[in-house]
């Protein structure tokens, strides 16, 4: 089953109330997907030539300031960061081709679950309201969003197994339903250098996408191209650095609705997990089209 | 007008209800209030009522519905007014997949566009949408009419037996066995009449007739009279 929910800002005066907006959101699919929950939050982008990182570790007490300190002392690189819950935003002058392979060196229990100049990835396992109040989604600010509730059904229920995934920079992706050419998919684009954490289907759709803007398609191009490439059932949000989209497979089995106003646009697979936005009554209320591409951008940066 | 609102009771309270109603009750007239999206509501109703709700609602609304006659006054989700037997649905805004799904009687009307599936397995209700259909509207529909006064998606009744549709703007493309069909002076009649019962204004001579080609399933002229 599973439920999915994406929330773009478009007037800059909602963004310190993103998180009280989209953490509703979340926890009204909650019974479409009991079993895990994940948000990604696009907020606070760092100077260039940084990096920001979410790093998870399982144990809640792991000491991040031990590898701030051991990231200074090998790399000569400063961080900051900030904890919530199992996971640790950390933000360094270093570039992302670097600090990786020492991480994997250094501390290989480390898993990276998001990484770009604007993204912060959280996901747990357990319900979607404990999930919310662990991250303390409320309190972020930010542009746009993407999140999932994860009723399981290909791969096994693990953090790791959570919805979104992110497998480039400041691309992730959430999903609900199935994909089944995955494995000999996620075999070619292993063979062209696109890494993978876990044996799930999604996130080889999310490694495709990586793949094509790689490449260097537009997202519209990479939205494109999945449609052929990609087999199986599908409704897609995305989140990019400035941009959001929404997608469905030809069928279009899996739940969507759209809705949007002056200040918002809101995706998710139920209407109720919208109905508390501001202005949501009156908004511009529709399914998304099957085979069809959504995108929203956000203004570039003043 | 009696209200139930959704802030202060469950749907299973507000639809029981309106299931324990006796068949002589005075209270005819109903209003749901804050459905915000809601599943389920004003399901399996049974006597001549009227039901308004006020708001945009989820899945499987009017299910099943006997005689009462329900609005919707926004936007409807998945399955709306499945397995209608008669009575009268209404929504004022747009429904999702497979509205009127497998309906037995009576009448949907769609004010807005209906996405896919509308009609699919129709068994006699009389669907009339005043924008577009998605994909597979009227898929393997048995017996009513689908009106659609806007365009319909790709597969328009594939696999057809002998509803009828009238479609008023163009079709992205015709399912299996679905074909055109001429449309005369009685077809106007039925159509005007459907029209007239929606309360959807559009000229009848605007409209075009599909139906089956009866070239994928057995169609035996003696039972005709059954559909």
């Amino acid at each position: 089953m599973c439920g999915i929910v994406g929330l773009f800002l478009k007037d800059s005066g909602l963004y310190p109330q993103l998180g009280a907006l989209l953490a509703p959101m979340l926890i009204g699919m909650e019974e479409r997907g009991p079993d895990s929950a994940g948000i990604a939050v696009y907020r606070n982008g760092v100077p260039e030539g940084a990096v920001k990182m979410t790093l998870f570790h399982a144990d809640p007490d792991f000491d991040w300031q031990a590898l701030v300190h051991r990231l200074k002392k090998d790399l000569g690189t400063a961080a900051e960061g900030e904890v919530r819950a199992t996971h640790f935003v950390m933000m360094a002058q270093i570039a992302a081709e670097v600090l990786r392979p020492w991480l994997a060196r250094a501390y290989p229990e480390v898993r990276v679950m998001g990484l770009g100049e604007r993204i912060e990835l959280f996901k747990e396992k357990g319900l979607p309201s404990e999930v919310v109040e662990r991250f303390r989604l409320a309190e972020m600010g930010g542009s746009h969003a993407v999140g999932h509730t994860r009723m399981a059904t290909e791969s096994a229920v693990t953090t790791e197994h959570s919805h979104p995934f992110s497998t480039g920079l400041d691309l992730c992706l959430v999903h609900n339903g199935s994909l089944s050419n995955h494995n000999r998919l996620r075999a070619r684009l292993a063979r062209r250098g696109i890494a993978f954490q876990t044996d799930n289907d999604t996130e080889v759709a999310a490694g495709y996408f990586t793949y094509r803007l790689r490449e260097g398609d537009s997202l519209d191009q990479a939205l494109e191209a999945g449609l052929s490439d990609l087999d199986g059932f599908y409704t897609f949000a995305i989140g990019t650095k400035d941009g959001f989209a929404v997608l469905r497979d030809s069928f279009a089995c899996k739940p969507a609705v759209l809705a949007e106003t002056e200040a918002w646009v809101a995706m998710a697979s139920e209407y109720r997990s919208i109905a508390h936005l501001p202005g949501a009554r009156e908004a511009r209320i529709w399914e998304p089209e099957p085979a069809r591409i959504y995108t929203w951008t956000r203004p570039a940066a003043a | 007008m009696i209200t139930l609102d959704l802030q202060d009771s469950s749907t299973r309270e507000i639809n029981r209800r309106l299931h324990q109603l006796a068949p002589d009750t005075n209270e005819t007239a109903w209003r749901i209030a804050n459905p915000k999206g809601a599943h389920s509501l004003a399901v399996g109703l049974t006597l001549p009522i009227s039901v308004e709700v006020d708001g945009h609602v989820g899945y499987y609304c009017a299910g099943m519905n006997k005689e009462a006659r329900i609005t919707v006054k926004g936007h409807a989700g998945q399955g709306l007014a499945e397995n209608i037997m008669s009575g009268t649905v209404r929504v004022t805004g747009n429904a999702s997949q497979a509205a009127a799904a497998s309906g037995h009687g009576g009448l949907v009307v769609i004010e807005g566009d209906a996405s896919s599936r509308c009609g699919i397995s129709m068994k006699g209700v009389d669907i009339v949408v005043g924008g577009s259909v998605g994909h597979m509207s009227a898929f393997m529909a048995q017996a009513g009419h689908l009106v659609v006064c806007g365009d319909a998606g790709p597969d328009l009744g594939d696999s057809i037996y002998e509803a009828v549709i009238y479609l008023r703007g163009k079709a992205a493309s015709l399912g299996s066995d679905c074909v055109e069909k001429e449309m005369t002076e009685e077809h106007r009649k039925t159509l005007a009449a459907l029209l007239k019962r929606a309360q959807i204004d559009a000229d009848p001579a605007a409209f075009r007739r599909y139906g089956s080609a009866r070239q994928l399933y057995n169609f035996k002229i003696d039972n005709v009279g059954s559909y």
